[in-house]
């Protein structure tokens, strides 16, 4: 076992850990933060993105000895500090941007890690970011009118 | 998976010496070898993380080379070889970008996945494989699908690319795995111009020196208009048939090199 500890969501979290604990574990099932979900398990369908030092990162590949001294972010620090939602996650919920959720947490966190690099990103730049982000119910228009709306590119929408 | 020791070490030195144990192995960004080692298929008693050593980090111009440390993530080379453009544009579309925040260049190299995309590159550009005990030219370092002139313990330190005058790669995608079902890189040097192959050969990645004849005598689509590939030893899967891919070989050949810039 590893003695491991960084960062989460602005508070300081340590634990003990197997080398093979991944983070995604570590995250669900030593600090009970579930929002972050396991849809494959293989990388493939970025249910478990998180930011590990401000970058998107699919927390089911990777371990969480090697992310010992980051500051990870998850879904449930992308609320505002008075427990409302944040500009994505409301622009999801506005624009009916899920079915299931399922997939909402790693959509979310994607959403936000392309935003903070392209803050007003072309359609097809949003659909090609979420290339590793799948959704089995929406169909994807509606994620992308949210993230266009969250870059505040979609009033004409908003006010339908 | 199977459990094991998980280190990170922060030199060089640190990280050769914990490799010198026999159940050891490097890891780079995991983003292949954690699949793998879920599915069972490896075993290493520790886990050796590369990434935590800065000097193997980052993205340097020398000369007319850039050199990039062999623990610089996709998205990096993405953002920051700008002053070699095929390049860059060949690693901003290597898996998704999530992947690209943890793959490394030096990952890709060593485990040498017969459809991966930095093999073709290293191999277009001539490129220098730098490890931690010799330099080793793309050439000879490639030798057949997974298969690298890497000895046990030995780690990519750095890759040095000769910057082209031209260059462009252009991947074939293979759906659901985001891996190319053939991928061409083509670069114009002022000696000549190479061709690699990735995702469509038995033996992993490799030049197409028909081309590169042609290419070199006249650079344009044309010149290869009435080559073509023999599909022998080409892959064939339930994604393509031999022929298939031989095919794909010549069209996405023209395509990258009407795109060359």
């Amino acid at each position: 076992m590893t003695s491991i500890s960084m960062t989460v969501n602005g508070k300081p979290a340590s634990g003990e850990v197997e080398g093979r604990t991944l983070l995604v574990q570590f995250l669900r099932e030593d600090l009970r933060l579930t929002g972050t979900h396991v849809g494959c398990d293989t990388s493939q369908c970025g249910a478990c993105v998180v930011h590990v030092n401000g970058e998107a990162v699919k927390a089911c590949t990777m371990f969480a000895a090697d992310a010992d001294g980051a500051d990870v972010r998850t879904i449930e620090g992308m609320a505002n500090a008075d427990g409302s939602l944040g500009t994505i996650q409301q622009a999801f919920q506005d624009h009916h941007g899920l079915q299931c959720g399922f997939c909402t947490p790693g959509m979310v966190m994607s959403a936000a890690a392309l935003l903070k690099d392209n803050p007003k990103p072309t359609e097809a730049e949003i659909r090609e970011y979420l290339e590793g982000n799948i959704c089995r119910c929406t169909g994807y228009h509606n994620i992308i009118k949210a993230i266009q709306a969250a870059s505040g590119q979609l009033t004409a929408v908003a006010a339908e | 998976m199977y459990n094991f020791e998980f280190t990170k070490p922060t030199s060089i030195a640190d990280a050769v010496a914990a490799l010198a144990d026999e159940d050891a192995q490097a890891l780079g960004g995991g983003q292949t070898l954690i699949p793998t080692m879920k599915q069972r298929l490896a075993m290493p008693g520790t886990l050796v993380s590369l990434t935590g050593i800065a000097e193997m980090k980052g993205v340097c111009r020398d000369g007319d080379s850039l050199a990039i440390g062999g623990a610089t993530t996709h998205a990096t080379v993405a953002a920051e070889a700008g002053d070699y453009p095929g390049l860059a544009a060949m690693a901003a579309h290597i898996g998704d970008p999530a992947v690209r925040n943890r793959g490394t260049i030096g990952g890709s190299l060593a485990n040498n996945d017969p459809s991966a995309c930095y093999p073709c590159a290293a191999l277009a550009s001539g490129a220098t494989i730098v490890t931690n005990t010799r330099e080793i030219a793309a050439d000879d370092y490639f030798q057949g699908l997974f298969t690298t002139a890497l000895e046990e313990g030995e780690i990519i330190i750095n890759v040095k690319f000769p910057i082209p005058e031209k260059s462009n790669y252009q991947k074939f995608v293979q759906p659901a795995s985001r891996f190319a079902l053939v991928g061409v890189m083509v670069a114009k040097y002022a000696d000549g111009v190479r061709v690699a192959v990735t995702g469509a050969s038995e033996e992993g990645v490799f030049r197409w020196t028909a081309a590169e004849e042609a290419l070199s005598a006249n650079f344009s689509a044309d010149a290869i208009a009435g080559l073509s590939v023999d599909a022998d030893g080409m892959i064939g899967d339930l994604h393509g048939t031999p022929e298939y891919r031989a095919h794909l070989i010549g069209v996405m050949t023209k395509r990258a090199v009407a795109a060359a810039a």
